[in-house]
């Protein structure tokens, strides 16, 4: 590992952002700095995020119809969701996100399936809504399994002045009452991925919950919901199977495998309890607001936060809960222990550089302390400035902090800092790899998991060990350029 | 418990524990408000018939599962295949992300690639400031050779005009006067990746040839074109014509910045068309497009300034790699070597000794309007069926070239084309009109999975299975990787229906 001292790595911040345009330095060093000592006192990583990025430094974040179709509506098996404008964003988003789900595929359920108005230049002339009218009717008459449509906005559609809002109500009442959500995730909204989902949070405050409200439902006092849990690779089953054995009755999953019956379920619950804080806080505390729900924010990566979190839920219930929650850690620390003691040895000392979206930059840290290994840098895609309070609880003092990093300030981190393994999304995954360091996706678990719970824990641990003792790396370097003979 | 930490599952097995089964069942009855089990499985059984294809086929407004992507993807992939070239795409930044996250996830490789990132200020005064902003900073930190601007559909619906806005940037130096920021409009809601494609290679050639004397010389460009397997096939495409002593310029040579080492060091540019290979290209004596569909402005611009221009359509097999190489030979005098003579020898001959399990097969096909020509005329050639032709970016003109195919061949009777359908078009016709091979990109797994027809996978993009975009499938040495594909598919099945014991497995044959 390279830089070991708070200084030094003050000092390669300083060097990373010399190379910027002096306007640009100005800007992107707000973004960047060490967790040190006055960080500390004040409780926080202080950096400033969800801020524009800066043109032409090749951010690695999205956009709002990402945040809405891509994270939190798009898993909603049920309904199907409209890529409304050109072809492309619903094309390079289509199945790529593993939000896992049972369902017949194309009869009653429709994640991995790209349904898009395809706009042409007509449309974009003469304006979508008839168009859209139409696309509603075809997938009555085509799909008529589907419980409700929701309308993903790309970027031409507040352009151009569609009203999607008058075709939904328009539609609904057409088909009964039928839920038809129209969403202002237009790519160009907000900064990042994150107003993106503040704003499919608010269409479902808007357009579901009315409905939900009429709704009868048979409640019991363990009754909890499972907010922003995406089911990458199983994620939210490998959850919600601890909470049931705990003696709670899960009756939502938002939104990964989740129904829009579920999502109708969740505000006669007695405790949100919340995974994606940055994605979901804001449905969570309307529900708060509104219905009088509390919610709880857990983190499900490793045995460690496991058992904090699965007490910190339990204690929200009687005694019956709170014992469950004992057995539930009784029964699986033996299996835990032992993933630690094969893989322990094996990473012990390792360290790992972070650069992820949502709550994984903070809470995958303690997963990685388990297996006795150490974040030195970490950073959000779209993190708010809560994002960065609640991170300061996890890192430790000299953790290098870089907010909606760029291309080229991780490139040089990484090169300098040398960490053991990088786990990013796939944009970055083939850089590190090109440099020789090991990396995993920690968006997609690299097409593994699940990696909450504790059955996810071992898959994690393996997937570490996996990355950091492949042979391959040893091979990168050619012999010949180690010194040997043979060198040209 | 189901985790032991000896033998981890992960979700492939996990989840057909016994708990976790029992928890599905749970949640889908007590929360999820199920259909009724019988109406799923009659709207399934419905979904197979001639009267849903019909209505299906009906659809006016609704896209469902496209096999088409949008223009700057295209722009992208054409201006990284150029020496130092840094994409530059004025818009919104998703956009940006999906591109370069679209490519890696086939080529398995990283892909460099910035935006203007645009936001809502920006949609209302447009994103002039974006893009005097990003020019400089991506020059600064990126140091590339020159910058290629493209458009996402938000910059093209505020009307942005990239002329002015490049202008006023060298104007603010935002990078030199003199530098190379050659620039396409790429409007997503017209055409497809393809025209995204050209428009770019337009563009980059037209910002160095305007204004430049031709003088007419002997060497000729190829362009390859839009192509999941430009790794491949560019390397293919330029033994081909090393073997014939031909000298010859690669127009946007992408097969090094997707096929880059791991040997310690991360390359953000590597190969590509020099610069100075594109400006000279302005003299060639033709420009040789293997794929029409891609550059059909690209090659009007290149006879415009007096080249001959030749227009292929993916050529795949024996007769597209025979026209390939006698047009080459017939621009540049050079005759075809022997050796390429033998490796067509080679071809035919693989195809001859394995023609029975071909001869009369019925294939479905999806992809791009030049690739399906290519593939549909390789079938052709192996006494093979096709049977649907689809392409959801292929207009008349391509019906009607795959539709002259069809029409010029014995095997070709039963053939039908598909302009501007898509995979939920092509669900119904492999229910009603079954075929025994679908050959189509990663998403045709879908299709597999849904009608039971095997897939060959060949197309874009390839997501699921590695390093096919390594191999060629032009020129006889491609053609032979795409018929050991089509024939391993074809084995399988035989074995994977001839494999039960002492039921059918008397036909599980050891010689084949």
């Amino acid at each position: 590992m390279g830089l070991e001292t708070i200084e030094e790595r003050k000092q390669l911040v300083e060097e990373v952002l010399s190379v910027y345009p002096e306007k640009t330095k100005k800007k992107r060093a707000k973004h960047l700095g060490v967790f040190d000592e006055s960080q500390i006192q004040k409780g926080e990583c202080s950096v400033k995020s969800n801020i524009k990025s800066i043109p032409g430094v090749m951010t690695i974040r999205g956009c709002a119809y990402a945040g809405s179709k891509g994270v939190v509506w798009g898993p909603i098996k049920d309904m199907i969701h409209i890529s409304h404008g050109p072809v492309g964003c619903g094309q390079y988003s289509w199945a790529s996100r593993r939000n896992y789900y049972i369902g017949m595929t194309g009869v009653d359920t429709f994640v991995t399936m790209q349904f898009t108005s395809d706009f042409q230049e007509r449309d974009i002339v003469f304006g979508g809504d008839k168009k859209l009218e139409k696309i509603i009717d075809e997938i009555q008459q085509l799909f008529p399994l589907n419980k409700g449509i929701t309308i993903q906005s790309e970027c031409p559609i507040g352009l151009i002045g569609d009203d999607i809002e008058a075709v939904s109500k328009k539609k609904s009442k057409e088909y009964n009452g039928k839920t038809i959500v129209p969403v202002r995730c237009e790519g160009f909204r907000g900064v990042s991925q994150s107003l993106g989902h503040h704003i499919a949070n608010d269409t479902i405050r808007d357009w579901v919950f009315p409905q939900a409200d009429q709704r009868e439902f048979q409640g019991t006092p363990y009754d909890v919901a499972i907010i922003g849990d995406y089911n990458i690779g199983g994620d939210a089953w490998s959850s919600r199977i601890l909470l049931e054995e705990m003696g709670l009755r899960v009756v939502a999953q938002w939104s990964g495998d989740g129904t829009l019956s579920e999502l109708m379920n969740t505000p006669k619950v007695k405790l949100n309890i919340l995974h994606c804080y940055r994605s979901m806080n804001y449905i969570s505390r309307h529900m708060e607001e509104k219905y009088g729900i509390p919610w709880v924010e857990y983190n499900f990566f490793g045995p460690t936060k496991i058992e904090e979190s699965l007490r910190r839920i339990a204690s929200h219930f009687d005694d019956r809960i709170k014992e469950g929650a004992e057995k539930v850690i009784a029964k699986y620390r033996p299996m835990a222990d032992r993933v630690i003691e094969r893989y322990r040895p094996r990473l012990e000392g390792k360290t790992v550089m972070l650069f992820v979206g949502g709550l994984r930059p903070r809470h995958v840290i303690g997963a990685y302390e388990d297996l006795g290994m150490n974040v030195i840098g970490t950073g959000y895609e779209f993190g708010h400035n809560d994002d960065y309070q609640r991170t300061a609880h996890y890192v430790k003092e000299g953790t290098v902090i870089y907010d909606d990093v760029t291309g080229y300030e991780f490139e040089k981190f990484v090169e300098k800092m040398q960490p053991d393994l990088v786990g990013s999304g796939i944009k970055e995954k083939y850089v590190f790899q090109k440099m020789g360091v090991p990396f995993r996706q920690m968006h997609s678990w690299d097409y593994s998991g699940p990696y909450h719970g504790y059955d996810g824990f071992a898959v994690f641990a393996r997937d570490m060990d996996m990355a950091i003792n492949n042979p391959v790396w040893k091979m990168a370097k050619a012999p010949w350029r180690e010194g040997k003979t043979g060198m040209e | 418990m189901n985790q032991n930490a000896d033998q981890i599952l992960d979700h492939a097995n996990l989840f057909r524990e016994p708990e976790y089964l029992e928890m599905f069942e749970k949640k889908r009855k007590e929360f999820e408000n199920p259909c009724d089990s019988d109406e799923i499985e009659k709207i399934r059984e419905w979904t197979k018939t001639p009267e849903y294809r019909e209505l299906n086929f009906q659809r006016e407004a609704l896209t469902v599962n496209p096999a088409k992507a949008c223009q700057p993807l295209g722009a992208v992939f054409c201006a990284v295949g150029f020496e130092g070239t840094l994409p530059f795409v004025h818009g919104s930044q998703g956009c940006v992300a999906y591109y370069r996250s679209h490519l890696s996830r086939h080529f398995k490789e990283p892909c460099s690639c910035v935006s203007s990132s645009m936001t809502e200020d920006a949609a209302v005064f447009g994103g002039l400031n974006n893009m005097i902003d990003g020019l400089a900073n991506a020059y600064a930190l990126y140091k590339p050779k020159m910058i290629h601007v493209s458009t996402t559909c938000m910059a093209e619906v505020i009307g942005d005009d990239l002329n002015t806005f490049i202008k006023n940037a060298k104007a603010k130096g935002s990078v030199p006067e003199e530098y190379d920021v050659p620039f396409a409009h790429t409007p997503a809601f017209v055409g497809s990746h393809i025209v995204g494609y050209d428009n770019a290679l337009k563009s980059i050639l037209s910002h160095f040839w305007e204004g430049k004397e031709r003088q007419p010389g002997e060497k000729i460009n190829l362009i390859m074109g839009f192509d999941g397997y430009t790794v491949g096939n560019i390397r293919e495409l330029k033994r081909m014509l090393n073997l014939m002593s031909v000298s010859y310029t690669v127009l946007s040579d992408n097969s090094d910045i997707f096929d880059t080492p791991t040997d310690g060091q991360f390359r953000m540019y590597d190969g590509g068309t020099t610069l100075e290979e594109t400006k000279n290209a302005l003299h060639a004596k033709a420009t040789i497009s293997m794929q029409e569909f891609c550059t059909e402005k690209t090659l009007e611009y290149a006879a415009s300034k007096g080249q001959e221009t030749v227009a292929l359509n993916h050529p795949i097999g024996v007769a597209g790699t025979d026209e390939f190489l006698i047009e080459v030979s017939r621009i540049t005098g050079k005759p075809i070597p022997q050796e390429l003579e033998k490796e067509r020898g080679r071809l035919v001959d693989a195809i001859a000794d394995s023609s029975a399990y071909l001869h009369g097969k019925r294939f479905a096909l999806y992809g791009d309007p030049d690739l399906t020509l290519g593939l549909t005329a390789f079938l052709l050639e192996l006494g093979a069926e096709p049977v649907h032709s689809l392409a959801t970016n292929g207009g008349k003109e391509w019906e009607a070239k795959v539709q002259a195919l069809f029409d010029a061949s014995p095997f070709g009777k039963n053939g039908h084309v598909y302009p501007g359908k898509d995979l939920w078009h092509m669900r119904s016709l492999l229910f009603t009109e079954p075929v025994d091979f679908l050959i189509g990109n990663t998403y045709g797994k879908y299709l597999e999975r849904d009608t039971g027809t095997p897939l060959i996978r060949i197309g874009f993009p390839i997501f699921d299975r590695h390093h096919h975009h390594r191999y060629p499938i032009i020129g006889y040495q491609g053609a032979m990787n795409v018929l050991v594909r089509i024939l391993d598919k074809v084995f399988e099945e035989l074995d994977r229906k001839s494999n039960v014991p002492s039921k059918t497995d008397y036909s599980f044959d050891i010689i084949r």
